[in-house]
């Protein structure tokens, strides 16, 4: 696809503005102007505080060099908490991927009640995660709950208070959330892929599942990337959804990056291990998110629609 | 657009990390008074707002030249709200607080007023008031803050209504808790209701059991932080082994620990008898007498102080739990708010607030309301903990608020792990000593 130029040239461009990208340079100012107050400054306070031992009460800030980063470093919370949260994002995604591929291919197509179905699917993500939280710590509650009010033995589990359990609440919870975002990346994305080839293959015979794995699988590659991003790096952050149903707990069973961070800033007033966590939280995230890039990015000059 | 939604990727990812580091001010402060006003921060809703509020108006009317501006807060906002604003030297004239370990990290930082003269020249102010409650306003022999509002003792409820169907008695030491459990498990009533997700409802059955087996000095050697040893004592792991008994042989209600306490979930699983006991704060009693229905109109709820351990060396009159509120006066005041402050705390507990607080169901922590308590409907709760709280040699201080808050922290974590049987009373122990004197 190309666009088409002006027909009409009323003058020569003049030399200061010669080039596209000269004249709309300034379109990305007040996303950068906001990106490095909000985040970048933040960030390099981060980074300084992650050197002091600053309770978060006075208002000198002792400097104390390493030893934040030493008291996080080797503290045995710290690779439980990478531990918990690297379980959530991968189990998260294993569970979201999968259903927002077909619920994106489903919603694609264009029938009414497709669309009427797609605008209710849409509702979780329009709630906020605390009240979703709310909502589900109280119909899992064990005396309580669902299971104890409609007498269903197999809901009357200790969802919350059970380790294992409680992170797989977790993860149900992010994933009833999120796949009706996920669902309308793939929606747009099915879109996008051209419906000749879908007619080449009928021509060769293909069937609805050879060209779902075919075709529509391998058109998607760019748009599970992304959506693998937005998750991935999206659930380095979560944290008001388990501060609310669980606070870390069971014990720590729960107890995710996010979470650990908060308790040692808020809880305990140790502000530079807190600090060193958010560093460390900054990297991964930057760390994972460069690598998704780098899994579809080798190729950038290829075409999304070969064949097309 | 792809470079767009990475950048709004790591900008999502530093905001997340930005939590960490939101201590600046923020815009302009709503609490902040004007010059001849002192800002006054305290919680919001009942049952303590009432009286609180009305404190202040009668103070105000009293002293329209210098009046005293009030902002709530809801529990946990007022918690970092605070620390926040104290931090960027933003905090409110007189401060609301829990004394203690909290308040010490205040007066570490120079950041409250010491209020030992002024107690010194104004007798009268100090004399009222339960002795035991300045115990958590003293600081290095120094106080601090002005102990107000209402004594709140750590006691034992139990539903009366479970007890006569079942045929049983409520306990009067340790090992009937223990003869109980099974009793009651087998008629299908959970023996004691926790809302262990709060984790500081789980402390209080540790608070009463140390104290109980090995006397006041067990905890008090953990405050005063020079034994690096100190909770390996045996009767500090004998008191944690117990708690494991009792939680191995099933004495908590089913989900005790994805149960929390401010959802009142515990309250209900009492006045509702799913479960037969519960050990909670005097509090309690307000809370069920507002969601419980008739449950204390019909005489059904029954209360005791926590029982003796046998062969314990501790008092079994000695008790726990919130001595008072406690108010301080910032440092960073202007002289004239200082008096302000100064003023408000002496208008403190007259007849009007006095007899607030006991319509909330609570015991004014000051020596002349006693007899105002036989007035009140809830006279004989009112008495029982009125008694509790004078007859106790030791009021100890809720371990969390005695406590720094960073030992506080990994306190209730540890307890959470005891509670799930996820650590030893060994491993508790070993964990607790390493952050002793933090």
């Amino acid at each position: 696809m190309t666009i088409a130029p002006p027909v009409v040239r009323t003058a020569p461009p003049s030399a200061s503005s010669a080039g596209g990208s000269g004249s709309v340079s300034w379109m990305a100012w007040p996303a950068l102007l906001s990106f490095t107050l909000f985040g970048l400054v933040p960030l390099v306070g981060v980074l300084v505080l992650s050197f002091t031992s600053w309770s978060g009460q006075t208002e000198e800030i002792p400097f104390t060099g390493l030893d934040s980063w030493r008291s996080v470093l080797t503290d045995p919370g710290l690779p439980h908490a990478l531990w918990v949260t690297f379980l959530i994002m991968a189990v998260s995604w294993l569970v979201q991927t999968p259903i927002s591929i077909l619920l994106g291919v489903f919603l694609a197509a264009q029938h009414r009640y497709r669309a009427v179905l797609a605008v209710l699917y849409f509702i979780p993500l329009l709630l906020s995660q605390a009240a979703i939280s709310i909502t589900y710590k109280a119909l899992l509650d064990p005396n309580f709950g669902l299971g104890a009010g409609l007498g269903l033995e197999f809901l009357q589990q200790d969802w919350l208070g059970n380790g294992t359990l409680a992170l797989g609440v977790v993860v149900f919870v992010v994933s009833w959330q999120f796949i009706p975002f996920h669902s309308l990346i793939y929606q747009g994305g099915v879109r996008q892929i051209p419906a000749s080839m879908y007619e080449a293959a009928q021509i060769d015979g293909a069937g609805k599942i050879r060209q779902f794995f075919s075709i529509t699988l391998p058109q998607l590659k760019y748009t599970i990337i992304t959506s693998s991003t937005l998750m991935v790096v999206g659930s380095l952050t979560f944290f008001d959804l388990i501060w609310v149903l669980t606070a870390g707990g069971p014990g720590d069973a729960t107890r995710a990056l996010a979470v650990d961070m908060y308790q040692r800033g808020f809880r305990s007033n140790l502000m530079g291990p807190a600090s060193a966590i958010a560093v460390i939280l900054v990297l991964c995230g930057l760390a994972l998110a460069l690598g998704l890039r780098r899994l579809g990015g080798r190729d950038q000059a290829d075409s999304q629609m070969e064949g097309a | 657009m792809k470079r767009r939604n990475f950048l709004t990727l790591t900008a999502g990812t530093a905001a997340g990390a930005a939590l960490a580091a939101c201590g600046s001010s923020g815009p302009s402060d709503p609490g902040k008074a004007g010059a001849g006003e002192a800002s006054y921060w305290f919680l919001s809703g009942p049952p303590g707002e009432k009286p609180r509020t009305g404190a202040v108006e009668r103070f105000n009317a009293a002293n329209p030249n210098g009046k005293v501006k009030i902002t709530t807060f809801q529990n946990d906002a007022y918690k970092d709200k605070l620390k926040t604003a104290m931090g960027a030297g933003q905090g409110p004239s007189i401060i609301w607080g829990w004394g203690g370990g909290g308040l010490k990290q205040y007066v570490d930082a120079g950041q409250v007023e010491d209020l030992t003269d002024f107690f010194a020249q104004n007798a009268a102010v100090k004399d009222r008031l339960f002795p035991a409650s300045f115990g958590p306003a003293t600081i290095d022999g120094k106080i601090y803050a002005m102990p107000s509002e209402t004594v709140q003792p750590i006691i034992l409820l139990y539903n009366k209504e479970v007890f006569e169907k079942t045929g049983l008695k409520p306990p009067t030491s340790w090992n009937e808790i223990m003869a109980l459990v099974p009793q009651l498990n087998a008629k299908g009533v959970a023996p004691f209701s926790l809302g262990g997700q709060s984790r500081w409802t789980n402390m209080m059955w540790l608070e009463l059991l140390f104290d109980r087996i090995g006397g006041t000095e067990v905890f008090n050697t953990i405050y005063e932080g020079k034994d690096p040893k100190a909770w390996s004592n045996p009767a500090a792991i004998d008191a944690l082994t117990k708690t494991q008994d009792l939680v191995k042989a099933n004495g908590f209600v089913k989900g005790f620990s994805s149960i929390t306490a401010d959802s009142n979930a515990d309250q209900a699983l009492l006045y509702r008898g799913k479960a037969a006991m519960m050990l909670h704060g005097s509090w309690s009693y307000g809370i069920i007498q507002a969601e419980g229905g008739n449950f204390i109109k019909d005489g059904k709820l029954g209360y005791m102080n926590f029982p003796a351990v046998e062969g314990g060396k501790g008092n079994p009159d000695d008790t726990y739990g919130n001595a008072g509120q406690f108010l301080s006066i910032s440092s960073k005041a202007t002289a004239e708010q200082k008096d302000i402050a100064k003023n408000f705390f002496k208008s403190l507990f007259d007849e009007t607030e006095q007899k607030d607080w006991i319509g909330t169901g609570g015991v004014p922590i000051v020596k002349d309301a006693e007899s105002k308590l036989s007035a009140s409907p809830d006279a004989d709760f009112l008495k029982f903990i009125y008694d509790v709280s004078s007859k106790a040699k030791n009021f100890g201080q809720s371990w969390d608020q005695a406590l720094s808050p960073t030992a506080a922290e990994a306190l209730l974590s540890n307890i959470a792990k005891l509670f799930t049987l996820d650590v030893t009373p060994q491993q508790f122990a070993d964990n607790m000593n390493a952050v002793i004197g933090k």
